[in-house]
């Protein structure tokens, strides 16, 4: 299979008055098409810059990277403009790169998503499950070949995120999205992805890379995949690499 | 007699208890304003107040109601609101979009601070003299003058209320490839549509201070021509008129914006 993200020997760093913040190290990596790849680490270890690096809003010190395709970038918080409808708030990208509009194309997503009936609603009409599932459709709507998933899940409550994890996690197997997921929820990682890169500390580097087998009878799903007999032994791994006592 | 008595549930007490405390409030209003009239009035006429330098409700009244017959009032009250919301509406809109002109050049705001802190600082009551002399000494002089009292502050509140939206829309906005242009029309300013309202109720006050202190100096009509008139020649009902008018005349262009406020947010 083709790769669809590249990162050759990536450096980052940042600049202030203070001093330099030297926040990537040596970053080399590919993603293939229809991957889904977590990404964990300590907090503050440059994971976002690493979402920053591939969505092109900075550009690396050192090093290269390819990607060949249209990225697509889900943040932490919806993000949702509230003075707009959830309608308005879908077609931002296309406003914004001044494409025209497939009505009916988002009127099947919308279907398909359970928010018809909110075409016209504001955002503080609807749940956090909801919100989160319009901002992934304004990112969806792009029709983007990468995803990249910042900490999507973190902001919602338990039991919405489960739900969540779980709409979402179809959505990108029916789309067959190549997807990013950066995470400091070691479960959530097991349970989305395929295989999980845990980084180290600033200046950060590839510490280690799991790949998630977790030989389920069903199809996998998140919630499914909490189930399975590896989990555990996964997490210990993760939670050992990750070494938060160091 | 028990039976007849309504047993209500607890919704219906918060209802009433709710609606009762907002009777108290209105009703402690206006016998606030009831009692202090009468009260006024009362020691006017028995002599405990000097009728000459406070006047009397009563004879305010038949002052008003005499220049209203004469049409007078109308001649100063339109001139006045004419330079008011000239003063107004140019004072806002040359700030926000110096402003919005800031927002733009981060490099620019940093240059200009202090001078607007000064600017920000000094009492522009102190400037209207110069302005009058410069922008001539009719409508122009006075406008001027009620646009310099509100135009550096509506510039450095509505720039302070730009540089700080939300960072997450921004990068959200940004991820899409917006430019600066498209961040302002569609992140910035719909954002911060309260806000500028809130710029606009403050301004309605500076304009009149502006044009109060524009007609002080130079007029021979207005409603500030009519009090400092009036305080020459110790005519005390007629600067008591004359403040009256103004407190309702800013009382009803400040109801104008709130209900535009309650508009909006009902939309949102």
């Amino acid at each position: 299979m083709e790769n669809e993200i590249e990162f050759k020997n990536v450096c980052k760093s940042f600049y202030s008055l203070k001093g330099e913040t030297h926040v990537l190290q040596n970053m080399n990596f590919t993603i293939k098409k229809g991957e889904i790849v977590a990404i964990v680490g300590p907090s503050g270890c440059g994971k976002s810059t690493l979402l920053n690096l591939i969505s092109g809003l900075i550009k690396p010190d050192q090093g290269t990277i390819q990607i060949s395709k249209k990225v697509g970038y889900m943040f932490q918080k919806d993000n949702l403009l509230e003075w707009r409808t959830v309608y308005k708030n879908i077609t931002l990208g296309p406003e914004i790169k001044k494409i025209k509009v497939d009505n009916k194309h988002i009127d099947t997503l919308l279907e398909k998503y359970g928010l018809s009936e909110f075409k016209f609603h504001y955002p503080k009409e609807l749940s956090g499950g909801m919100r989160q599932r319009v901002a992934l459709l304004r990112t969806l709507v792009l029709d983007p070949d990468i995803l990249l998933l910042d900490e999507p899940f973190s902001s919602l409550d338990y039991q919405t995120k489960i739900t969540v994890q779980d709409d979402i996690y179809k959505i990108i197997k029916e789309t067959q999205k190549t997807t990013i997921l950066v995470t400091h929820d070691i479960t959530e990682a097991i349970a989305m992805a395929n295989r999980v890169l845990v980084l180290t500390k600033r200046p950060s580097t590839i510490k280690a890379v799991f790949d998630i087998q977790l030989d389920l009878k069903e199809e996998k799903t998140p919630f499914l995949a909490r189930n399975s007999a590896k989990f555990k032994d996964y997490f210990n791994l993760i939670w050992e690499a990750l070494d938060i006592h160091e | 007699m028990n039976k007849q008595k309504k047993e209500y549930t607890n919704q219906e007490k918060y209802v009433r208890n709710y609606k009762k405390n907002r009777r108290i409030i209105l009703f402690s209003q206006i016998a606030l304003v009831f009692v202090f009239i009468g009260v006024w009035e009362l020691f006017s006429s028995v002599g405990i107040l000097d009728e000459f330098l406070f006047s009397k409700p009563s004879a305010i009244v038949k002052l008003l109601a005499q220049y209203i017959k004469t049409n007078e009032i109308f001649k100063h009250v339109g001139i006045s609101l004419y330079e008011t919301l000239l003063g107004l509406i140019i004072g806002t809109s040359l700030g926000i979009l110096l402003a919005i002109g800031l927002w733009f050049s981060k490099t620019l705001t940093k240059i200009l601070d202090p001078f607007l802190v000064v600017l920000n600082a000094l009492p522009k009551t102190a400037l209207a003299p110069i302005l009058i002399i410069w922008a001539g000494t009719g409508i122009k002089g006075i406008v001027v003058v009620s646009i310099s009292l509100s135009l550096v502050m509506t510039i450095i509140s509505a720039h302070n209320f730009f540089a700080h939206v939300d960072e997450d829309k921004l990068k959200m906005l940004k991820s899409f490839h917006a430019s600066k242009f498209q961040i302002l029309t569609k992140l910035v300013l719909p954002s911060n549509v309260a806000n500028l309202l809130s710029i606009i109720k403050i301004n309605i006050g500076m304009a009149w201070v502006g044009v109060i202190v524009g007609e002080f100096l130079v007029s021979r009509f207005g409603i500030g021509y009519l009090v400092v008139y009036g305080g020459q020649v110790f005519k005390l009902d007629l600067v008591m008129m004359g403040v009256f008018v103004l407190a309702i005349l800013a009382y009803l262009m400040y109801l104008i914006v709130t209900i535009f406020e309650k508009y909006y947010r009902k939309k949102r």
